[in-house]
């Protein structure tokens, strides 16, 4: 597990999307009303739409090209379209940065 | 324990068979499928696509390898089953392997017709039946020049276009003096060679095959009349015939096919058979659908549920034959007793023919258009007597005189494939499978189910219609439909008690009319925000992150995630220093497509989001707006500055009319035009308002779309001055404003409201001064959102991207 401190959360509007790239790795970031950060990768299983863009409801986010409907929880997309992107795990700490978890074999990926 | 169920053959009857029986009582049968091919369940019928190149392997199968282990089907692929012990209860397989069944299935299909011809075994002389063939005959292609196709029915016209496809001369063979001529009358058949003939492909009809010429190899074909055909391949392709051979030996009852009862049971206990190895009353069939109905049948009967056997199919033919949509079904050759109904239009290629026996439709034939297939088919299935207006079989009520077909009688016609809903891709069967499986029972219920009418809900009024045919048109819920499926209370319902209750937050409004989804969704957030605005343009802060994207970046999202940027051209009338300044920006960003739009400006494709504030800060113009609910552009034509028929100045009516109407948020898009004559050059009558200059005044129009649904703009009123134009718009939009569901264009909102109603709203002065005032308040509130995202660190950082390096120690954001 890796752990890469993205910014600060001043830099998150809430309830709307931002983008972190790393190598070929691309996220989408939000900030939830509840001040939590939400990561998931930033391509809409569908037709790999930019989530990082789409409208977010509590921890829901709709695709903006389609509107299929992803928990950023889990990354799955709610019925009726079928489909998962990865989602990571991100935590801010008590100064307000924001800390993302990538896995191994991710950071393998990215470096 | 569960029964054993074997069965022998894996083609697309028997796992269609399979598959009804899982979804019917997954739990009954371990279930064994012998296939001799080493491939999964393919779909035989496009073997042509991937013989024409259009296809891969990979696109025509039917049930991947994971089907069968998802659904621990063990499939025993390249073997074959030798023999069947009907008293052990027993199947062995040339793998050696002997697998005992409680149910054994024969689903051998068929096997290709070959012609006994002397030299029938020379290499270069193949069937078209399976993918080896395929590869055979693409392999061929790359070595040799010319084949022979033997037979002019579909498989071998199929065959002769994948030849041609794969560079090779071809020439068909067939006995009778026309192509398909069991499934085409000789007009239809005669269209169609002129067609193929057109496409290169070469016919010798009337033909009988006498001997295969050439050594190890072909190298002809010689006919009776003692003619010859040179040929490096030749592909029989004279038709087909139940594989029933096993069957046969295993001491069933086999005619032609293996004969069944009306349950699909072969003469000895516990042994069935479906698809084309099968004799179902003296036929075996080749076509899929009658295939998929014997699967049915055995499926319900092995799964212990209740149903009425098989009767028989009425088979159609409906196909596309390089490239050329042919139809037929029933009894289509003239009989004596029978009168056709004719079409013939070679202009267009169009060849139309129905069949009637005492006011029956008995049989049609269809090329070139076979749009009304579904309709004669089950005009033929239905035996509805049409004496005296046989004509409306073809032309529908309408062309006999009454009036146009209603949505159920559209429904009613449609077969169980087609699509109902264009957008997301919904068939009549997944509608009525959702109502009868899921228990949908009303529009909503429905829409959420499948997507049938999500996307532009053109199909709606099909969707319902569906709907009441299924359950009934009394068993129909009548659900009431709020604003989305966070609420059910209705735009009015909404707007009033914002108004009423002063609310001016999404959060309130959510909060105290008692939203399901406590952050709402993608509908009704952005409603809410523009209702918010439209009610309280002061007090109401817009709230960006309710807004969908293209708003929220004040550009058009793309399917690839850049976006397209069009700065504000008014009126569509430019300067050279402006179109330099939008050559420059274009070099500097690289924009990789520059285009004009169709309202007459200038398109940006390809950005990125990261550039989009940099670009506008160079470009320096007004956001066109080309993105949002809002005055989109004013079109004009040169009017009386140039042109020698303009009556007044439509150049400057349009680009008044943008300077004072842009920014401006609006239920939907509004797009504005200004002709100078009556001759309309700027297309203003399929406009949301349409100016047109007449002598002496103005016509306005309102209300008309050249977009999802074209529509014609009403006459609103005729006015005198520039000044009435301008008042009259203020007035006509703000009453838009205000009664419109967020993202109804005017079209529909007037459809709803009423001509009437609108022209009531606007006829006096006072009452067109009252919301030019409000409008008036509306837009002097609004700014240009590309010079304020340029001035605003905050919204512009939000257009960046935050980057790490990963592996460095908590690495730097941003």
């Amino acid at each position: 597990m890796n752990r890469v401190v993205v910014g600060h959360i001043s830099e998150f509007p809430a309830r709307s999307g931002r983008v972190f790239r790393a190598g070929t790795l691309e996220l989408a970031m939000f900030r939830l009303s509840d001040g939590t950060v939400k990561a998931v990768e930033n391509r809409c299983p569908h037709k790999q739409g930019r989530l990082s863009e789409g409208i977010v409801c509590d921890h829901h986010v709709y695709c903006p090209l389609h509107d299929w409907k992803i928990d950023l929880h889990d990354g799955r997309v709610q019925a009726p379209d079928e489909g998962c992107v990865d989602a990571y795990p991100v935590e801010v700490d008590e100064a307000g940065n924001v800390i993302l978890f990538l896995k191994d074999e991710v950071e393998a990926k990215v470096s | 324990m569960k029964r054993k169920l074997v069965m022998i053959g894996n083609g697309m009857a028997g796992v269609s068979f399979v598959e009804q029986l899982l979804k019917l009582n997954p739990g009954r049968y371990d279930v064994s499928i012998i296939g001799a091919e080493p491939h999964p369940n393919y779909n035989r019928i496009m073997l042509s696509s991937v013989l024409a190149g259009e296809a891969g392997m990979k696109d025509i199968i039917l049930n991947d390898w994971d089907w069968y282990r998802d659904n621990g089907i063990a499939l025993l692929a390249g073997q074959e089953a030798v023999a069947v012990d009907a008293a052990a209860r027993t199947v062995s397989t040339n793998g050696g392997e002997t697998l005992p069944y409680d149910e054994l299935v024969f689903a051998t299909g068929s096997l290709p017709f070959m012609l006994p011809l002397p030299g029938a075994d020379k290499e270069g002389v193949i069937a078209f039946r399976d993918i080896k063939d395929c590869e055979t005959m693409i392999e061929t292609a790359e070595r040799y020049r010319k084949a022979v196709v033997i037979g002019g029915g579909l498989l071998g016209l199929e065959a002769a276009r994948g030849l041609i496809n794969l560079g090779m001369e071809v020439g068909v063979v067939h006995n009778s003096p026309y192509l398909m001529n069991r499934q085409l009358d000789e007009t239809a058949s005669r269209m169609l060679q002129a067609e193929l003939e057109r496409q290169g492909m070469k016919f010798l009809l009337g033909k009988q095959s006498d001997f295969i010429t050439g050594e190890e190899r072909v190298t002809g074909l010689t006919f009776k009349d003692g003619s010859h055909e040179a040929a490096d391949l030749i592909v029989m392709a004279v038709g087909i015939r139940p594989n029933a051979r096993l069957a046969k030996n295993s001491g069933l009852v086999v005619n032609d096919g293996i004969v069944v009862d009306d349950y699909m049971a072969a003469s000895l206990p516990n042994i069935h058979a479906v698809g084309e190895c099968a004799e179902h009353r003296g036929v075996s069939y080749g076509l899929v659908a009658p295939l998929y109905e014997q699967g049915a049948v055995l499926a319900r009967k092995l799964a212990g549920a209740d149903g009425d056997g098989y009767q028989g199919s009425v088979v159609s033919t409906k196909l596309k034959v390089s490239g050329v949509h042919v139809f037929s079904a029933g009894r289509f050759a003239d009989e004596p007793g029978t009168k056709a109904l004719r079409v013939q239009d070679d202009l267009d290629g169009i060849y139309k023919k129905v069949v009637f026996e005492n006011g029956k439709v008995v049989g049609a034939v269809l090329f070139g258009d076979t749009g009304d297939s579904s309709k004669l088919f089950s005009a033929i299935r239905g035996g509805k007597d049409y004496t005296g207006i046989e004509k409306e079989v073809l032309f529908g009520p309408s062309g006999a005189g009454g009036k146009a077909e209603s949505a159920t009688d559209l429904v009613a016609a449609m077969s169980g494939d087609e699509i109902v809903c264009g957008c997301n891709g919904v068939t009549k069967d997944t509608l009525v499978g959702a109502i009868a499986e899921k228990g949908c029972a009303s529009l909503p219920e429905l829409k959420a189910c499948t997507k049938a009418s999500a996307g532009c809900g053109g199909c709606k009024p099909l969707v319902e219609a569906v709907l009441s045919a299924t359950l009934g048109a009394d068993r129909v819920a009548a659900v009431k439909e709020g604003i989305c499926g966070c609420t059910p209370l209705s735009r009015d319902e909404v707007v009033g008690a914002i108004r009423q209750m002063h609310l001016t937050t999404s959060k309130e409004v959510m909060h105290v009319l008692a939203w399901r989804n406590t952050e709402g969704c993608s509908k009704c957030r952005p409603a809410l925000n523009y209702y918010l605005g439209m009610a309280f343009p002061e007090e109401h802060e817009d709230e960006r992150e309710s807004r969908f994207v293209n708003e929220r970046n004040h550009a058009n999202i793309q399917k690839d995630g850049t976006y397209s940027v069009v700065p504000r051209i008014y009126g569509g009338v430019t300067t050279p220093e402006d179109l330099m300044k939008i050559a420059t920006v274009a070099e500097k960003y690289r924009v990789p497509l520059v285009k004009f739009t169709g309202g007459q400006r200038i398109d940006l494709l390809g950005v990125k989001k990261e550039d989009l504030p940099g670009m506008w800060k160079d470009l320096d113009m007004p956001s066109g707006y080309a993105y949002g609910k809002s005055l989109r552009t004013v079109k004009t034509c040169v009017g009386n500055t140039f042109c020698r028929f303009g009556t007044q100045d439509a150049i400057k009516m349009g680009v008044d009319l943008e300077k004072k109407f842009e920014r401006l948020n609006t239920p939907h898009k509004v797009k504005l035009a200004v002709s100078g004559c009556p001759r309309n050059c700027a297309e203003a009558t399929i406009k949301d308002l349409g100016v047109v200059a007449i002598d002496g005044g103005w016509e306005l129009y309102a209300a008309g779309n050249g977009g999802t649904r074209v529509r014609a703009a009403d006459l609103l009123t005729k006015v005198k001055t520039e000044e009435e134009v301008l008042a009259w718009t203020g007035a006509y939009l703000q009453y838009y404003r205000e009664t419109a569901n967020y993202m109804e264009r005017t079209s529909e909102w007037s459809l709803r409201v009423g001509l009437e109603t609108i022209k009531r709203a606007l006829e006096k002065p006072e009452d067109r001064d009252a919301l030019n005032a409000r409008i008036d308040k509306a837009l002097e509130l609004t700014q240009d959102p590309w010079k304020q995202i340029i001035e605003n660190d905050d919204l512009r950082g939000a257009f960046g991207v935050m980057t790490a390096t990963v592996g460095a120690q908590a690495a730097d954001g941003k």
